[in-house]
């Protein structure tokens, strides 16, 4: 294995990683505001549906990127209503979303588009193009940090970046400004929140707003570079970033390298599909399913105790 | 009087035989849904062909979940739809259940193997078509190394795989033919991130020409190979237009010509197991405006040559689902 491929492992890495990032913080918002959000996969699959819908028609991923945050904010919204005013179960909304989003997008794109279920191909200006840092091609020839440079860091869609991006945002966000502070209170203790007079519907309702829009950028991306879409193209990728969520224990950078490790994994596991080790080889089917396993691991709770905020997965119910 | 009720008698029967000889035939969709170009649209045009030739009418019907396969069937054959053909190998077991309560009905099931007395199966031999596009694959690529992405790790498409080694082999002996299968759940299907990636990681160890037998994800394959600037080769249905330019071949399955020659049969199919290989123009290698440019002189010549052979029986391409190993992996 020499330098390079191991550089095209990390930029297949980050190119698998960054729907998962996008996915997981939005998880991570909504889930440390008390909303277990297990519909992250629908709200995935619906902004990859509309976001490559609208991207084909209008030509323009923008408009396409817009589309998908809407649908996925629609979805979060529906989240919403059931399970904060209605006060209704958290964990069977997000399934029903789930179930709905895998049905609305066939029976919807097949109406539109007669593809069976599939948009047309997006062409390559309907797509984000790769973004090429600067100096990235004089300063590629240097030896070692050249090609680390060109190869892995430019080169990414602008969402690859909007992703790592976010990271730190979350993180200053969360935990450096009021509105974080209330956030990650009204996870631990609404009812401490609605004593100072805040009110935590209010405070849910933007934290799932927020996830919403992460998670229409994360299915924008996997549009644009699929070029389309196709149904159930989500691929289990919300669940994933639900699993990389627990791992990280509900923190941003954390939960950036718990998607990396995802990704890694899924990358290795395409690169070799079968790794020989001395005389015994390791299965295809091995390689493929240690993004699994590795996830059954963690929430086995191999990695230490992790402990969900108190108040995740309750409605929150006013004294009277 | 009497005359005149024999008379009206007659024509009445003569009115009932005519209805019952000229009963419509029917077609039914699998899941992919009708416009999916590939399998289904595939037949979808075989019928639509029919009928635009004799000017008759045809019923068809599109499922919306597995459950309906059964559903479909029994109330095409109450309807007294005759004959009905089904696409896809997941009708089977609805089918065996089906075909002994209606005898005088006849069905066709393309790709899968139903043995009952009114069925006709019809399966192709994937694996002579994916010889000839690996011959092709092997001339269009300059170096030696070639690749392949499957959809489920499944016996059906390792034949795909294994006929596309063979013949990539038989022009370059010691070259490599990487191949990669999706994933081992039916979310492989529909993964065309995943696809992509795979074709990404192929072409990083030398891959210039990459065969997609893998469903959805095969659009990802053929997207990411115009992106990357390699060859693709589609499968089942022309795919030649979708990338123009990098598709280098389709390996097509003649679907359409099952389903036209059943509907010409009507009611006089015969059934029983047919296979349809090169010698029956049942697969083959698509040439078209598309690919036009990618395609050599000397590549026609080989494609013809070992297509020639084949049909000759000089060529015996393996069968993967007879034994479940390939030698040219």
């Amino acid at each position: 294995m020499d330098y390079l491929t191991i550089l095209q492992i990390l930029d297949s890495t980050v190119r698998l990683a960054t729907p998962l990032l996008l996915t997981c913080l939005a998880g991570l918002f909504s889930e440390r505001a008390g909303i277990v959000d297990i519909g992250l996969e629908g709200k995935l699959l619906g902004a990859a549906f509309l976001a490559g819908a609208v991207a084909y028609v209008t030509g323009n991923i923008w408009l396409g990127t817009l589309a998908g945050i809407g649908a996925s904010v629609l979805l979060s919204l529906l989240h919403g209503v059931a399970s904060i005013t209605f006060r209704g179960d958290q964990l069977i909304s997000g399934v029903a979303i789930n179930f709905l989003a895998a049905g609305l997008t066939v029976v919807i794109g097949q109406a539109w588009f007669k593809l069976g279920g599939r948009t047309p191909s997006l062409p390559r200006e309907a797509r984000f193009g790769d973004i090429t840092l600067p100096f990235a091609d004089q300063i590629a020839d240097v030896p070692l940090i050249g090609p680390l440079y060109a190869e892995l860091l430019s080169g990414h869609t602008a969402l690859t970046y909007v992703a790592l991006a976010a990271v730190p945002l979350s993180w200053w966000v969360l935990y450096r400004t009021r509105f974080g502070l209330r956030l990650r209170a009204v996870g631990e203790n609404p009812g401490a929140v609605d004593t100072a007079g805040i009110s935590v519907v209010k405070l849910r309702y933007q934290a799932i707003l927020i996830a919403g829009v992460l998670c229409g950028l994360g299915g924008s991306f996997l549009a644009s570079l699929a070029a389309g879409f196709v149904k159930d193209m989500s691929a289990g990728r919300g669940y994933i970033a639900l699993a990389a969520l627990i791992f990280a224990k509900w923190k941003p950078y954390p939960a950036l390298g718990a998607t990396l490790l995802f990704g890694l994994l899924e990358a290795i596991g395409n690169r070799y599909q079968s790794i020989k080790l001395g005389d015994i080889t390791i299965p295809v089917q091995l390689m493929q399913a240690l993004p699994y396993i590795l996830t059954v691991v963690i929430l086995a709770g191999f990695i230490g105790k992790a402990i969900p905020p108190r108040a995740g997965g309750q409605a929150y119910v006013k004294e009277r | 009087m009497t005359l005149m009720q024999k008379f009206l008698g007659t024509a009445g029967a003569l009115v009932l035989s005519a209805g019952a000889a000229l009963a419509e035939p029917a077609v039914i969709y699998d899941l992919g849904g009708k416009f999916d170009k590939s399998f289904n649209e595939s037949s979808y045009m075989g019928a639509q062909r029919w009928a635009d030739e004799t000017g008759e009418e045809f019923a068809e019907v599109e499922l919306q979940s597995d459950a309906q396969r059964e559903q479909f069937l029994r109330s095409f054959a109450d309807k007294g739809m005759n004959p009905i053909v089904m696409a896809g190998f997941s009708f089977a077991t609805a089918l065996d259940i089906v075909a002994p309560d209606f005898p005088d009905t006849k069905f066709v099931i393309i790709d899968g193997v139903v043995d009952q007395p009114n069925v006709k199966s019809v399966i192709f031999s994937e694996q002579e078509g994916s010889y000839l596009v690996g011959v092709m694959a092997a001339m269009a690529a300059t170096g030696d190394t070639v690749s392949f992405v499957g959809g489920m790790d499944i016996p059906s498409i390792h034949k795909f795989a294994c006929g596309y080694a063979e013949g990539f082999k038989s022009v370059k002996p010691d070259g490599k033919v990487i191949v990669n299968m999706t994933g081992t759940t039916p979310t492989a299907w529909n993964d065309p991130v995943k696809g992509g990636e795979l074709t990404k990681a192929q072409k990083a160890d030398g891959s210039e020409v990459v065969f997609a037998a893998a469903g959805g994800t095969g659009i990802g394959v053929l997207q990411t190979a115009a992106d990357e600037g390699m060859l693709a080769i589609g499968v089942d249905s022309n795919q030649n237009y979708m990338q123009p330019g990098t598709m280098l071949t389709s390996m097509v399955k003649r679907v359409d010509n099952v389903v036209y020659d059943a509907f010409t049969a009507g009611t006089d199919v015969e059934p029983g197991l047919i296979v349809l290989g090169l010698g029956e123009d049942g697969v083959s290698a698509a040439m078209d405006d598309y690919n036009a440019d990618l395609v050599t002189p000397e590549m026609m010549a080989a494609v013809e040559d070992a297509k020639a052979k084949i049909i000759a029986g000089e060529i015996v391409v393996h069968d993967y689902t007879t034994d479940v190993s390939c030698p040219a992996y």
